[in-house]
């Protein structure tokens, strides 16, 4: 039941995209998210459109799994669409008691609407095809010359490998605690909102006492492996551009040269 | 009073990359007073099956029926089947969350509707058929030994009343001697309450003692269900399972292939005992009296 929530799924394949170094995947989702931007006319947008396409086609996840994605923003997406028809000044258009529908409104939805799906699209079809260890890996190498400034790269993506890893884990946790208490006559679902609070307790407690008891036992396997900050480590698969990843960066670089020249040109 | 399994599969994460088929066509049907173990490797889809039999999850395809109503009907009373079908699990520490020992062997019998009184009276017999000590009784389940939080767990079921109680590999992670200890309680169960006990588990040894029926599951099917001793015949298939019959089967097998008389299929270390000092007195060996020379 609770296994079914899917956060940043993995969807193992044989493509290019899942093959190309994270730091490349990093920084095309970035540009296509600005190209997204800089695009304002139709297009533009058929441009993103084409290239979001293919690379979903090369991809080779699904469309189905790519789409699950916006459900999780459909009411967002709902309301900013609704705001914008409605709060939008301009050319009136239809009128029910204070809420005006504008032209300059229905146009700014749409072109909202097209960013946000865009922008989840782009960014679910790099969750698809990269593990959460090369994205954090990927995170690291690509934020490392913060280290400079002091900021703890490597402490920050070693807590954010391990908390994306803990992730399934305790929600299969959750689902066995849960079955147990159900198995001895608990009930989670029935009752108003303070029972069910209380209810909750059978399942909490021991959730808890495994995640500390969890993070205690990787602590203690750490130390005994000496793990030791990130001063000096060297990786297991340490990351290198291959030519596809150079090659994909001239190709990222024309998108955005073709983006910015249709702002400018305003086309 | 049965509980019966009618093509039962199941799949976990139907429809995504992650797709397994646990269960594929599973028959099977459990009639009253019977101690039944499961047997299969790790994987092969043993949790999955028993956690149907109490309504936990609904089959993929396929019916289940209790005393021939169908549990996944939209008005059955699934609470109450399983407060008569009930499950321990593999990990005892998935459950324990009161205070003290007694408060959460009370939980399920107070879910039941019964006053404090009486779940606390139901607690009390319940951990003592499992030979949990009285003056460990007010003491915080977390403090307990594994075989402790164990037995306090099979007691949380157990004083439910079930009718039908089933354990998820319940000697995990003990030493021999806790590991009998609890088997043969389980055993004291079986026949001072008369229970229905399914026992899933992965020693040959431990089931061979026990039960009166074997179930083997293989890649989420039933490869053999049937005696211990006619299930261990299959040993060689057994062992093409990544799983072994008990050991005194091997021995029994050897003897008979170096010529001795001996009844290949006795399963338990007593009865493989009896009929070796019973072949070797048909066959006059010498063995017996003690003479070493002409063996
Ligand atoms: N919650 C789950 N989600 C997805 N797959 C699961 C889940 N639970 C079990 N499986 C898979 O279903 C199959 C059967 O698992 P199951 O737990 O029933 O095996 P088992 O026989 O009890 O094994 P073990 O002896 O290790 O306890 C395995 O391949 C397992 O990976
Ligand atoms: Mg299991």
């Amino acid at each position: 039941m609770i296994r079914d929530i899917t956060i940043g799924q993995y969807y193992p394949a044989d493509s290019i995209l899942h093959r190309l170094d994270p730091r490349t995947k990093l920084m095309g989702t970035l540009i296509f998210i600005i190209s997204v931007f800089l695009f304002h006319t139709i297009p533009g947008y058929a441009v993103a459109t084409i290239f979001l396409a293919a690379l979903i086609k090369i991809s080779k996840v699904p469309v189905k799994f790519i789409f699950k994605g916006l459900k999780a923003i459909f009411v967002i997406l709902i309301i900013t669409m609704l705001f914008n028809i409605f709060l939008t000044p301009g050319e009136v258009i239809w009128k029910l008691g204070f809420l005006k529908m504008t032209k300059e409104g229905i146009s700014l939805a749409v072109r909202m609407a097209i960013r946000l799906i865009y922008l989840v699209i782009g960014s679910s079809l790099m969750t698809l095809t990269t593990t959460p260890n090369q994205l954090t890996d990927g995170l690291e190498r690509g934020l490392r010359p913060l280290n400079r400034l002091h900021v703890p790269v490597h402490e920050i993506s070693m807590m954010m490998s391990i908390a994306l890893r803990f992730i399934p884990i305790l929600l299969e946790e959750t689902d066995k605690i849960m079955k147990a208490q159900i198995a001895r006559g608990a009930d989670f679902e029935d009752g108003n909102l303070l029972q069910k609070v209380k209810n909750m307790v059978p399942l909490l407690v021991p959730l808890f006492i495994s995640a500390f008891r969890r993070a205690n036992d990787l602590a203690m396997a750490m130390e005994a492996r000496c793990y030791h900050g990130g001063e000096h480590r060297t990786q297991m698969k340490p990351l290198c551009y291959e030519k596809r990843d150079h090659v994909t960066y001239l190709i990222l670089a024309a998108y955005l040269a073709v983006a910015i020249t249709f702002r400018v040109v305003g086309i | 009073m049965s509980i019966e399994l009618k093509n039962i599969t199941y799949t976990y994460s139907p429809g995504t990359a992650y797709e397994i088929h646990a269960l594929k066509d599973i028959n099977l049907n459990i009639p009253d007073g019977q101690f039944i173990g499961v047997i299969g490797h790790t994987g092969s889809g043993k949790s999955t099956l028993i956690q149907h039999l109490n309504a936990l999850i609904q089959p993929t395809s396929g019916t289940i029926l209790y005393n021939g109503e169908d549990v996944w009907e939209e008005k059955y009373d699934r609470r109450s089947l399983r407060s008569q079908v009930g499950l321990v699990f593999q990990y005892p520490e998935h459950q324990l969350f009161e205070s003290d020992v007694l408060s959460d062997v009370c939980f399920g019998p107070m879910n039941q509707g019964m006053s404090r009184e009486e779940a606390e009276e139901e607690a009390k017999k319940a951990l003592l058929q499992v030979g949990f000590k009285e003056k460990n009784f007010s003491k915080s389940p977390f403090e307990l030994s594994g075989g402790q939080k164990k037995r306090v767990a099979i007691a949380g079921v157990l004083a439910m009343n079930p009718k039908i109680l089933i354990l998820d590999e319940p000697t995990a992670g003990l030493d021999p001697k806790g590991r009998d200890e609890i088997l043969d309680q389980i055993a004291e169960l079986h026949k001072v309450r008369g229970i229905t006990i399914i026992l899933v588990s992965h020693s040959m040894e431990d089931v061979a003692k026990y039960v009166e029926r074997l179930i083997v599951v293989n890649h989420g099917e039933i490869a053999f269900d049937d005696t211990p001793r006619n299930v261990f015949t299959h040993y060689q298939e057994l062992e093409a399972m990544g799983l072994a019959a008990p050991q005194i089967t091997y021995i029994m097998h050897a003897l008979k292939e170096k010529g001795l008389d001996v009844d290949p299929d006795a399963t338990t270390v007593e009865e493989a005992g009896k009929d070796i000092l019973r072949a070797l007195q048909e066959a006059g060996s010498p063995l017996l009296k003690g003479g070493r020379k002409d063996d």
